[in-house]
């Protein structure tokens, strides 16, 4: 079964429209790319699948394992399994990293019916989580986000992702600002979490984070839709010959 | 220019004076007491309550807010001392000595006076009174500004309170703590407490004041603090008055060379609540941290208002004030720094932000700096705002429901005042208070 399913989606800003018709399906097992040009959507589409307010779906319809997903407030939709790792994570002054983490997990755990962790199992598991992501054991001490530089906001939000093990993960532009290295434990990080149950969108202008996350499926995104789908090559020929014949094809 | 307005009395204005009048001849103290009672309430007849011309009090309009006076206090019967037993669970588990004050009478036998650590010693004021004190002849009014129409009426009208001497050098291990607790019936209870803290002494005092919610009592309590040079100090409010009640309050301190100084309110309950502070840093290189947190909600009003006397050379400062306002609440903040001719080097910082939950609620935020040394570092901020939608998102998108990302916001907003109280447990103690604040606010 389709774990993502969006038809004909169309989404506004402030009245002005910037989905117009989008739609696509990931199923679980697969990892889909979606790539284009600045302004054609990418970041609505992962914000609207979050639940952002602000972010009106006007028509058309997504439904995340089997439900409607417009049904649900952002926090049942992460309960449910759904997962945005943003391009611009928040730092959220006197919250500590290890407070945030925990209250998260507990609640999504509480939501879906199961048991609390115990403190140590919990600072057990971050702790190994965070060795993998190279993350220091201060950063989880400190306040989310604040003072993190912005390769420390990208590692801090795969943790998150490792930690809270959604069904689908949505990661928005995860690569800019990343350098080479940073980029590789991402990557380790997403691919860590690859599963057959498991599905990942990761949203990119650039092939490079695709040489290490290797998509199934590779889509352009250009004024709203998806204008082109295909498997990884599609990846490498948008990076040889740039966004410019997709940004031509659909008239304004 | 002048003519004098003659104003009308309000009813309250009226009432006070036949108070007064009624109680002076029992109120304790010798001739000079009675004079400066006398003295401090023709101030008060003549200017009557503070009202909004008064800049002072310009958000907290006294001749609109008091509409009547309570009678004087009784002194407690045992009933209410019973009550009193179960009061200070505002503290949670931290162990302090406790003073206990029954609508503003000290009452000995609920009290810890047993045991005194070396070097402290505590009594009421109306004995103190009584004998001959030579803290009272030395100390008593002589911070607390004889010119504010509050700590005038509690002048006049001062019937009991906290004595205490930390001598030179002693170390207090146990917070000593102030409680106050209003009882059933209506009364106005006006207490004045004196706490002189010896050279290079260290000492915490915690002042609690709370009563019953369906009662309309009134409060007016003021505390005159005098930290000797390299003393270590901290003092922490607590206004946890019923949802009825008019506290008005007053911290005069005085610092010396060396000193380090903190003081913290926090402020939930009380109908209207006006909560004053003057300080003056007079000796060298002392540091203070004056601190606050208030959470309203309802119609209440509560009023901050601060101001910090830089007077010698190389004091630091700072001084950080949050406030979450929900409903219809009315939050003030008014805060000056004042730096003295000669207070060169002075590094003060001053903060002030506040937390709207509601359209409703309204924040007045006044701060001041005034300066007259030029060698300083001085600045002040002052925001006010809606929780951060983004920040909320971000929480729930991480599954973290609506009402509990709020919380968790709201509490890191007010973590930044109360992380300054260096006493761990009533740290928790206040943070578990927020978190019950919002608890009741989210159900």
């Amino acid at each position: 079964m389709a774990l993502l399913e969006i038809k004909n989606l169309h989404v506004e800003i402030d009245g002005k429209e910037i989905l117009k018709g989008l739609d696509l399906t990931v199923n679980a097992g697969e990892v889909h790319a979606i790539m284009g040009p600045n302004g054609s959507g990418k970041s609505t589409l992962a914000y609207v699948l979050a639940g952002k307010e602000d972010y009106k779906p006007t028509e058309g319809e997504v439904r995340f394992n089997g439900r409607n997903l417009f049904d649900m407030a952002p926090d049942e939709r992460a309960a449910a399994g759904l997962f945005l790792a943003f391009q611009y994570p928040l730092e959220i002054p006197g919250v500590a990293t290890m407070t945030f983490l925990r209250t998260a997990l507990n609640a999504q755990r509480k939501k879906r019916g199961e048991s609390e962790l115990s403190t140590p199992e919990f600072i057990k598991k971050v702790r190994e989580l965070a060795g993998k992501l190279g993350i220091e054991q201060d950063m989880l001490r400190r306040a989310v986000n604040v003072g993190f530089s912005g390769g420390e906001k990208k590692r801090n939000e795969v943790l998150q992702m490792t930690l809270l093990e959604p069904r689908l993960a949505v990661l928005d532009e995860t690569d800019s600002g990343l350098d080479i290295d940073a980029l590789k434990i991402v990557a380790d990080g997403v691919n860590r979490t690859r599963s057959p149950q498991r599905a990942s969108v990761v949203i990119t202008h650039y092939q490079r984070l695709l040489t290490y996350i290797v998509p199934d499926v590779v889509h352009v995104l250009s004024r709203g839709r998806i204008v082109k789908t295909g498997g990884k090559g599609l990846a490498l020929e948008l990076e040889a010959r740039g966004y410019h014949e997709y940004e031509e094809e659909v008239p304004a | 220019m002048n003519a004098e307005v003659s104003t009308i009395k309000t009813v309250a204005e009226t009432a006070l004076a036949s108070v007064f009048n009624q109680a002076r001849g029992r109120l304790p103290g010798d001739d000079v007491i009675s004079a400066q009672r006398k003295a401090a309430f023709d101030l008060f007849a003549r200017e009557g309550l503070p009202h909004r011309r008064v800049e002072e009090w310009k958000y907290t309009d006294l001749r609109a807010l008091m509409r009547d006076v309570k009678p004087l206090a009784s002194p407690p019967d045992a009933a209410a001392k019973a009550r009193a037993r179960t009061a200070g669970k505002v503290l949670g588990d931290v162990e302090t000595r406790r003073l206990i004050f029954v609508d503003g009478a000290f009452v000995p036998e609920l009290s810890d006076t047993v045991g005194l650590e070396p070097g402290l010693e505590v009594g009421s004021l109306a004995d103190a009174f009584s004998s001959t004190s030579s803290l009272i002849d030395e100390y008593l009014g002589k911070l607390a500004p004889p010119s504010d129409i509050a700590v005038a009426l509690n002048t006049a009208l001062m019937g009991d309170g906290a004595v205490i001497r930390v001598g030179a050098g002693a170390t207090i291990g146990r917070p000593i703590h102030l409680l106050f607790v209003a009882s059933e019936d209506p009364a106005a209870t006006f207490t004045r407490s004196l706490v002189v803290v010896g050279e290079g002494a260290r000492a915490m005092l915690i002042e609690s004041h709370e009563g019953p919610a369906g009662s309309d009592y009134q409060v007016n309590s003021a505390v005159e603090l005098f930290v000797g040079a390299k003393a270590h100090v901290d003092h922490v409010k607590i206004i946890g008055e019923g949802a009825q009640a008019l506290h008005v309050s007053t911290l005069a301190a005085a610092v010396g060379a060396k000193a380090r100084f903190n003081t913290f309110t926090f402020t939930a309950g009380g109908a209207v609540v006006r909560n004053q502070m003057f300080l003056n840093l007079d000796g060298e290189d002392t540091v203070a941290g004056i601190r606050g947190a208030t959470l309203i909600k309802g119609h209440q009003h509560a009023d901050t208002t601060l101001v910090a006397n830089h007077v010698a050379r190389g004091c630091q400062s700072r001084e950080v004030f949050k406030t979450v306002l929900d409903d219809e609440a009315h939050g003030v903040f008014q805060g000056r720094i004042s730096v003295r001719h000669g207070a060169q080097k002075t590094d003060a910082k001053m903060m002030t932000q506040a937390l709207l939950l509601s359209d409703r609620a309204e924040a007045d935020n006044k701060p001041e700096l005034e300066i007259f040394a030029d060698d300083v570092q001085c600045g002040h901020g002052a925001t006010a705002g809606a929780l951060d939608d983004d920040l909320k998102f971000y929480l729930m998108a991480r599954g973290i429901p609506a009402a509990e990302a709020e919380a968790l916001l709201i509490q890191a907003f007010l973590g930044e005042a109360i992380e300054g109280i260096e006493h761990a447990g009533l740290r928790e103690a206040l943070m578990d208070q927020a978190a019950a604040w919002l608890k009741a606010r989210a159900s």
